[in-house]
């Protein structure tokens, strides 16, 4: 075994195994997605578990932040991605034209590579999103506020300037100002794309600890670069290349027996 | 490699003969540059000295009142400066007011919903409308817009605000010929939008996707994205960009020479004709003598004054956030 297995392995222990009588919160049939004629998704099915994180890994370009993408069709920004197939939310398929984009992105919440404050303080960070949603007043507000701080673990930090910009924060605390901002918005879906990427070991920490917390009241789905990650924090993980699934189970499994040769080489270090 | 070495020094030792044949060159090379460099800014020097010191016997002549007085009689040889500074402000005002909005549609259309193909053209027209020289957009404004103006918008409505308090004087045309203020600051709006239109395009293309996507993310309209996220993350530096389209509104001669009227009077209607002060030195300048030049001089100096601390701030607010 690589090292790189070894401490996989290694790692998951820390998370809670997988919960397989979880019911399914977004179940993803024969979906297909194109950037122009280029074909980037082929016919994935698979089942997203109920307050349970599920990883996606696999080398770049394999297709997993398209995947991520196309839960929350923030893909649809761009007139030459489409996705052909269905995604269904609690039994809607959100890529159906009826469905409302901007309501859908309040219910599947997303956070990004790189955090991205808005320019606004921290408080209206977290207020900007609510506010478009709920017409709420001023104490229960600042309640909602304090309650998606707290559970982003950014509370004590920034309690006593929440007036001040959100640009002033450090990498590691914009990057929780960022999922504070999408947990106020009581989402049912969390997306994570590699949140960890551009934050320093000790900021990845806390946030590893904060999805940890967090599963207990969201799904969560995180595309991942890191494989010890991955084993870390999710109990479900599904490996993806060039644009296919290859194998999705328990995190457990996938780490310690995954039952095709192209897991076990990808998970082991030997390509990717 | 100590054949590669080898080479490498007879290759220094060469370069190094062919430099020392003219060992002057480049000292001379770098006199002639810095000669260039400087010579800008004596010619700087010279024009601010140049209008200083032909302005300065009206400055001394009126004092303070050159600028607050609105009488310029050329008869009884008596100069105020304050009809042609009210013209230069309300002109650029009204031109900022039609221009800004305008300029900004144009950017946020460029940059958030405009289909590919579209992009290409789009962008350049409006860089052609900043190539048009200001004499096309001055006939164009006298011959076909002014009469039209006249025709359509000032016969009508001063009709309707005829004896209306405050509108009734602001926008009554007492003779409706389409030249005035008002016509002037359209014309002029024209002349700023694509200066003001490329740079906030440019600013927007530089706000990174992934701010755009996130909040889109959490559900933000397009319009909810561009009110909150992109125009406040573009701040200052698109208030650069509307400085500097400010800057040309406040100097722009021929153009607004053609359609503002160029009377001397002071008056509280828009509809009405007026004067700035390039378009006064421009009116002038050929037949002025003695303190009618002087005088003319000293509204060179106002404008330029004016101008150059406009264009430093917005080239400061521009600046500051490209560097950052």
């Amino acid at each position: 075994m690589s090292p790189i297995a070894v401490s996989a392995s290694n790692a998951i222990g820390n998370a809670a195994s997988a919960d397989v009588g979880a019911p399914v919160r977004i179940a993803v049939r024969d979906l297909n997605f194109y950037y122009g004629d280029f074909c980037s998704l082929k016919n994935i099915s698979m089942d997203f578990f109920d307050r349970q994180v599920t990883a996606l890994i696999g080398p770049s370009g394999c297709g997993k932040s398209t995947l991520l993408r196309t839960f929350n069709r923030i893909y649809s920004l761009y007139p030459e991605q489409r996705a052909e197939g269905q995604i269904l939310l609690d039994g809607q398929n959100v890529l159906s034209p009826s469905v409302d984009v901007n309501e859908l992105r309040a219910r599947v919440g997303m956070v990004f590579q790189k955090p991205t404050p808005f320019p606004m303080s921290i408080y209206d960070n977290i207020a900007f999103g609510i506010r478009l949603y709920e017409k709420l007043p001023k104490g229960e507000l600042d309640g909602r506020v304090e309650e998606a701080l707290r559970k982003a673990a950014l509370w004590d930090e920034v309690k006593d300037k929440l007036r001040q910009s959100g640009m002033g924060l450090s990498g590691g605390q914009q990057q929780r100002l960022c999922i504070a901002r999408t947990i106020a918005q009581h989402p049912e879906v969390i997306l994570l794309d590699e949140p960890t990427s551009a934050l320093d070991p000790i900021s990845t920490g806390k946030i590893e600890e904060l999805i940890e917390q967090l599963r207990s009241e969201f799904t969560i789905v995180i595309v991942t670069h890191n494989m010890q990650q991955a084993a870390r924090i999710s109990q479900f993980t599904a490996f993806m290349y060039l644009g296919e699934l290859v194998e999705f189970g328990p995190t457990t499994k996938m780490f310690m027996n995954p039952s095709k040769k192209q897991t076990q080489d990808y998970i082991t270090g030997r390509f990717g | 490699m100590v054949a590669l070495s080898q080479e490498r020094l007879a290759s220094r030792k060469n370069g190094s003969v062919r430099r020392s044949s003219q060992p002057g060159f480049d000292r001379v090379f770098r006199i002639a540059s810095l000669g260039s460099a400087l010579l800008v800014l004596l010619v700087l020097a010279g024009i601010i000295g140049a209008m200083i010191y032909g302005g300065w016997p009206a400055f001394r002549e009126f004092g303070f009142g050159f600028i607050t007085s609105s009488v310029w009689n050329v008869n009884e040889d008596q100069y105020g400066a304050w009809v042609a500074i009210v013209g230069t402000l309300s002109t650029a005002v009204i031109a900022l007011a039609i221009g800004v909005p305008l300029s900004l549609g144009i950017a946020i259309f460029l940059t958030q919903f405009c289909p590919p193909w579209l992009k290409r053209p789009v962008a350049t027209v409006i860089e052609l409308l900043a190539a048009v020289p200001s004499i096309i957009y001055g006939m164009w404004g006298l011959f076909v817009f002014a009469p039209l103006f006249a025709k359509y918008v000032q016969v009508p409505v001063s009709s309707v605000v005829e004896g209306m308090p405050i509108v009734g004087t602001i926008l009554y045309a007492r003779t409706p010929s389409g030249v005035g203020v008002l016509t002037a600051g359209i014309i002029l709006s024209f002349m700023i939008i694509p200066f003001i239109a490329s740079i906030a395009r440019d600013i927007l293309d530089q706000i990174p996707s992934v701010l755009r996507e996130s909040a889109y993310g959490i559900g933000c309209t397009t319009w909810e994205v561009v009110r909150n996220v992109l125009l406040p993350q573009a701040g200052v530096s698109i208030i650069g960009a509307i400085m500097l389209g400010l800057g040309r509104a406040l100097g722009e001669t021929m153009a607004v020479t053609f359609v503002i009227g160029n009377a001397n009077r002071l008056s509280g209607s828009i509809f009405d004709p007026g004067s700035t002060i390039a378009s006064r030195i421009a009116n002038e300048f050929n037949e002025a003598i003695g303190l009618q030049l002087n005088a003319l001089m000293a509204l060179g100096c106002i404008l330029f004054l004016v101008t150059f601390v406009v264009l430093v701030l917005a080239r400061l607010l521009i600046a500051r956030v490209r560097t950052a």
